[in-house]
């Protein structure tokens, strides 16, 4: 007994003592997918997030910055434990989770259960996250998966001129959102989805999918990220596949363009939407790709940033500004906080974003085509900018809310 | 005569009062007290979990140690009866769930996983070793699958959020205490439920059919039948725990049903160790904290956390190799060699 209530008292002055260095120093959790088929996704999107942290020098509203890292997988189950951990466990003071669709509505279910926490989500981008019973307690300074499609069903109805399209989508909540965003331009105006095909997240043998695709459709959208696409696109230059490529934000990425082999180079000339553009000329963006390609060794990254590195890099820089401009006061359970990163404008690197009422990012987004550079590198060059993008795609509120949300079969393919 | 490295009844630790070493009274009174010595991560997070995966493992262990039938499909049965709680009871997808009170929508869990526990125990008894394996890991490798392409009853690669615990008597069963409470009070029902069948007649029977069944059928008894039974048993064990589980994660996706879940219950029962119940208790202790704290480790060590996999891989191989009866093995070596050759282990 004495032993125990030495051990208790030993405890109990260890808890003292982290108590009063955490005074000085503010603790802030990450996770990322840094195991499973998003894992090159996860380390590019650590990458960003450390790009953050150098600029601020390990520093923000004058407190040394300590940073917990936990792994998720894409999966809600993964998400919910990782998060729990850095709350309950590591107590940390704020909360930049999580990377991908599903695990963002597990979070922020989670976030309702702990109101004294924020939670920034760090890159997910499934619509009910923050469409659907939103929780006061999460920021999403990332736009959604439709809204990362914003420009790309014009462009390609009225640029490329297709008509009918199939599409192939990883079957979860991100997938379902960007073939939404997609739909309602592209069947708006007058566009035709014949057939949607969905693969489980982690498939390897695409087969059957490749040789169920259609051959009377315009161009083929693919809507796959990680080690699935270079699955994909593996197996279907193998077919001797030659359809047309319309990319998602994730699939015309640098996580996929950067791979090895030869497979990418289908998708050369494919038309995609996405948050960033590697080739844009904009003086923020090239400053960032600078940073980006100076602050890690050439094998140790790829030729041009992610989504995936913007996005944390994103999520970490509004976390931080907003610290620095409340001198890192959060002992008011995060108020003053919450209201300051409501107001905040972030004035990104993919352009200027700021967050909606339901704290959603509204910002910029580019509708690319897969170049050649110089180097040999497979980029996404800009060939239309879309400014201002908000949740619900610009149609009004209860016009949006009619389309129903985001699944395999909806939105219809018809004009809205 | 049991066969080496099998379990029989008498090397399992005596229920009776003056058996119980002082070991273990002073587990069960540290376990009792935890609420006042841990933190709520620790209480639900570690021993939580922990209790919940051991009598899952637990499960497991009754079947291959006992019965000599090594099923895969133990995480599967047990996820079933989280599923049937999220579909019958409340969840976050309403227009799937049934919003059937609790104290209706579990037992019927229960029993539902129960059923489909038998059913799976039904297909493989017939089978014997490596086939054993390959058809209930057929059978959760088909649930998986199922869970995640169905929408309309299963809820796809989202499954089900915001399955709550219910709240009863004034008390939220899921706020940290009660909960642990919870998973200790069922983790110790199902541990002296295993105790006590092995050594009633059913579990000395199992065990004879372990090692020699064809004698047991020629001496009358009904292999097959008792097999079923152990299925049944089993899975009875599971259930319950995979309720704990859907209601310590507030969900239930396919993601804890998949194939990487359904092994890590083998190798919880294995690096634990076959021989007692107590086995896949230590196991699920170590695999909870690699799994927890791995990447903390080390970043703690100045190493990049990228490969705290390894060090998963690693902790659980260096295991197997030094010991092949698990940690319980290890331990009761340790104890054999401090105490002479006549004391400890008693074999």
């Amino acid at each position: 007994m004495k032993k125990m209530l030495l051990a208790a008292t030993a405890l109990a002055s260890l808890a003292l003592v982290a108590a009063a260095e955490a005074a000085e120093k503010l603790k802030i959790g990450v996770t990322a997918t840094l195991e499973g088929t998003y894992t090159v996704l996860g380390e590019d999107g650590m990458r960003g997030f450390e790009l953050a942290l150098r600029k601020w020098n390990r520093k923000a509203g004058g407190k040394d910055l300590e940073i917990v890292v936990v792994s998720t997988d894409t999966t809600p189950d993964s998400a919910v434990r990782a998060v729990r951990k850095l709350v309950e466990q590591d107590k940390v003071d704020l909360v930049i989770s999580p990377l991908s669709g599903s695990e963002g509505i597990a979070v922020r279910d989670y976030a309702h259960t702990q109101p004294q926490m924020t939670f920034v989500n760090a890159a997910s981008g499934a619509m009910e996250t923050t469409f659907v019973n939103p929780a006061p307690n999460f920021f999403r300074w990332n736009m959604d998966g439709a809204q990362w499609q914003a420009g790309l069903g014009d462009y390609i109805y009225n640029n490329k001129g297709y008509r009918k399209l199939a599409t192939v989508g990883e079957d979860y909540s991100f997938v379902y959102t960007q073939v939404f965003g997609l739909a309602v331009e592209f069947c708006g105006l007058g566009g035709q989805i014949t057939q949607r095909f969905w693969v489980p997240l982690g498939t390897k043998d695409f087969a059957s999918i490749i040789a169920a695709l259609p051959d009377d459709v315009d161009a083929i959208y693919l809507g796959l990220g990680g080690a699935d696409a270079v699955n994909f696109l593996n197996q279907y230059a193998q077919a001797g596949g030659n359809a047309k490529i319309v990319g998602g934000s994730i699939m015309v990425d640098q996580t996929v363009l950067s791979s090895k082999g030869r497979a990418k180079e289908i998708l050369k000339g494919a038309v995609a939407a996405s948050g960033v553009a590697d080739t844009w000329e904009d003086p923020r963006w090239q400053a960032f790709v600078k940073a980006y390609r100076d602050a890690f060794p050439p094998d140790k990254r790829f030729a041009s940033p992610s989504l995936l590195a913007v996005n944390y890099y994103n999520s970490a820089s509004a976390v931080f500004t907003t610290l620095d401009l409340i001198n890192g006061d959060l002992s008011d359970g995060h108020k003053k906080f919450r209201e300051t990163m409501a107001k905040l404008e972030l004035d990104a690197p993919n352009g200027k974003i700021r967050l909606d009422q339901n704290r959603q990012a509204i910002g910029t987004n580019f509708v690319t085509e897969v170049i050649e550079d110089a180097q040999g590198n497979l980029v996404s060059k800009v060939v239309k900018v879309v400014e201002n993008v908000n949740q619900t795609l610009g149609l009004p509120l209860d016009k949006f809310k009619a389309l129903g949300l985001p699944s395999r079969t909806n939105p219809e393919c018809k004009k809205y | 005569m049991a066969r080496p490295g099998l379990p029989t009844a008498t090397t399992a630790p005596a229920t009776g009062a003056g058996g119980i070493s002082p070991a273990a009274w002073i587990t069960a009174l540290v376990l009792l007290f935890m609420p006042a010595l841990a933190s709520d991560f620790f209480l639900v997070q570690v021993f939580g979990w922990t209790l919940i995966l051991g009598t899952i493992a637990l499960s497991l262990q009754f079947l291959a140690g006992y019965g000599g039938m090594v099923s895969l499909v133990q995480m599967t049965v047990a996820g079933f009866a989280g599923y049937m709680v999220a579909i019958l009871g409340t969840s976050g997808l309403g227009q799937i769930s049934l919003g059937w009170p609790f104290w209706l929508a579990v037992p019927v869990a229960i029993l539902l996983a129960v059923v489909f526990g038998t059913l799976s125990g039904a297909l493989a008894v017939r089978t014997a070793g490596i086939y054993t394996i390959m058809i209930t890991l057929a059978i959760a490798a088909a649930f998986f699958y199922f869970t995640r392409q169905n929408e309309t009853v299963f809820g796809g690669f989202l499954g089900f959020n915001g399955v709550r615990a219910p709240v009863f008597w004034g008390i939220d069963w899921r706020s940290p205490v009660p909960f642990y409470y919870l998973c200790l009070g069922w983790a110790a029902i199902a541990f002296g439920l295993v105790t006590w069948v092995i050594r009633a007649p059913f579990g000395l029977a199992l065990q004879g059919i372990r090692d020699n069944p064809r004698r047991m059928a020629a001496l009358g008894f009904d292999v097959t039948a008792h097999r079923i039974a152990a299925y049944a048993f089993a899975a009875f064990l599971a259930a319950p725990a995979g309720i704990l589980l859907t209601w310590l994660n507030g969900q239930i996706a396919p993601g804890t049903v998949g194939i990487g879940p359904v092994i890590d219950i083998l190798v919880i029962a294995v690096v634990g160790g076959l021989g007692r119940p107590i086995g896949p208790f230590i196991g699920a202790l170590l695999y909870v904290l690699l799994r927890l704290f791995a990447l903390d480790l080390l970043v703690a060590l100045g190493l990049s956390g990228q490969r705290f996999q390894l060090l998963i891989g690693i902790g659980f191989l260096l295991t197997v190799l030094f010991s092949p009866d698990g940690i319980l093995g290890l331990w009761e070596r340790a104890q054999q060699r401090w105490a002479g050759p006549s004391g400890g282990g008693g074999r």
